[in-house]
């Protein structure tokens, strides 16, 4: 079976010269769930722009479930945003439409789905974050939880196969995070999820992945990574105060 | 705002007229005040006769006429203007209460008066009887370049972001002991504009890529081509029909 995704030798640097990857590797099998770990400035963003070819130009290559992403390619390129879904952090980047509705369908639109099809896209994709009964509100007037989770349905109208969700539990209060949780567990998708948020990666996902200086410092199952502490401290990631995850009984 | 891109000058009620698709009230609301400002200004009856269809639009639209004259008053200073003219008018004059005005400056302020206030009361029914979203929807229906309503679409979605964000950074300011009283203090308040423009262009990065990675390549998609019936083509065009009748007929029974 292809990966969902696959990264070999990924390298990058920005204009000015600051190099922000240096030869990443990196595969994810269809289904599973990880968890992108590291400090700030680490490379995490970088490395997500880079899964949708909105940042190239550097050495290696990305594919996702088999296609190369190559950015001079427009229609492979559009498929390959169709494949990816990013859900970004600050859900008002996110959602600039006028209503729920129709931010939900711009994606699918852009893919060329029309009529009572796009319809359907969008009741499917509201449906599955539980939010239907406000297609037809203004982003403005929901709460902060309710955006972040209509973000992640602009996303799933495009039947994405790799879900990324940059900080999904930023901002959110408990119980839109667990809510926020309840769905992510419920999508039949790889899901890719870069977070500070430790005790979240931990809920979410078996594996995690820590990214410090645009190097893959460590790739291993969530528990154990975070049980290790010299490397924890050697990469500046901190549990909050009080957690322990050797006592945590998994909910998965 | 209030819900569903309400403006200050929405008023959210069920109506016949609120119900008709925007572009047809826009149309309807253009060609009347078309006709209102191509009306010459002796023709008192015509102008009495365009005053009951607005008043007819109004009940019809279940907007109370006490709202529609409290949101007129954006017209006053032009009203200001129209009562200057009698008095530094040229020409012919007569003797009013002991004033002594110009008639073709009368005749200029009535002309002022009247059909602005017929074109501001019809624009405010249209606004009154359709939200943002719908106006906008209207005008990308009329053919309105896509620029444009582009603009507007992002301006509706981010005007409140933008608001909140001044809102916030205000609120800091003052919790920092500001308390601007004197001109000079307005430093700070300058400092804060440029800070908001600084925030809402990197926004305007943010949202980019956002978009982007949902497939934008350029072009918006199209918004669903609805077209309005022709039974409300044909009930909006009442109100510039009637009216083009009333002009006619002060025209040839003058």
């Amino acid at each position: 079976m292809t990966a969902a995704l696959s990264i070999t030798g990924l390298t990058f640097a920005y204009p000015d010269g600051r190099q922000a990857l240096h030869g990443i590797d990196l595969t994810i099998a269809e289904g599973e769930r990880v968890a992108l770990l590291g400090p700030n400035g680490a490379g995490k963003t970088t490395l997500v722009l880079h899964l949708n070819g909105i940042l190239h130009g550097g050495e290696g290559r990305v594919e996702i479930a088999g296609l190369p992403v190559t950015p001079g390619d427009r229609r492979a390129i559009t498929e390959i945003r169709r494949r990816v879904g990013i859900v970004f952090q600050d859900p008002d980047d996110q959602l600039f439409m006028p209503t729920v509705a129709e931010d939900v369908a711009f994606g699918p639109a852009n893919l060329g789905v029309r009529g009572p099809d796009l319809d359907d896209r969008v009741t499917e994709a509201l449906a599955a974050v539980g939010m239907l009964e406000h297609r037809d509100q203004v982003p403005q007037h929901l709460s902060f939880g309710q955006r972040r989770r209509v973000a992640v349905a602009t996303v799933l109208a495009m039947r994405p196969s790799l879900l990324v969700l940059d900080e999904p539990s930023s901002n959110l209060d408990p119980a839109s995070r667990r809510e926020l949780a309840e769905i992510i567990r419920s999508l039949p998708v790889t899901v890719l999820m870069v977070t500070h948020d430790l005790p979240y990666a931990l809920e979410l996902c078996p594996r995690s992945v820590i990214l410090d200086a645009g190097r893959i410092v460590a790739d291993a199952p969530t528990a154990g990574l975070l049980a290790d502490r010299a490397l924890m401290a050697g990469h500046r990631l901190e549990l909050p105060f009080g957690f322990d995850p050797a006592t945590v009984s998994r909910g998965v | 705002m209030g819900a569903g891109h309400a403006h200050p000058l929405h008023l959210d009620r069920d109506s016949r007229v609120h119900r008709l698709a925007p572009e047809v009230k826009i149309v309807a609301t253009l060609l009347f005040t078309i006709v209102v400002v191509v009306t010459p200004r002796e023709e008192f009856a015509a102008f009495a006769g365009y005053a009951v269809l607005i008043a007819l639009v109004a009940l019809l639209a279940r907007v109370p006429a006490g709202w529609l004259l409290k949101r007129s008053t954006i017209e006053l200073p032009f009203v200001l203007l129209a009562v200057v003219l009698p008095v530094l008018g040229h020409g012919e004059r007569v003797d009013w209460l002991g004033m002594s005005l110009s008639v073709d400056g009368l005749h200029g302020a009535w002309n002022i008066f009247a059909k602005g206030t017929l074109g501001v009361l019809a624009s405010l029914l249209l606004a009154a009887t359709t939200t943002m979203r719908d106006l906008i929807l209207g005008l990308d229906r009329l053919r309105c370049p896509t620029v444009i309503t582009q603009i507007m679409t992002f301006m509706l979605r981010y005007v409140d972001v933008l608001i909140d964000d001044a809102r916030r950074m205000r609120i800091a300011r003052l919790s920092r002991g500001y308390d601007p009283r004197f001109l000079w203090q307005v430093k700070a308040f300058a400092v804060g504009v440029g800070a908001l423009f600084l925030r809402s262009y990197e926004r305007g990065e943010r949202v980019y890529l956002a978009m982007l990675s949902r497939g934008y390549a350029g072009r918006m998609p199209s918004p669903v081509e609805a077209t309005a019936p022709a039974r409300e083509w044909a009930l909006s065009s009442a109100l510039p029909v009637a009216a083009a009748g009333i002009a006619v007929a002060a025209a040839v029974l003058a």
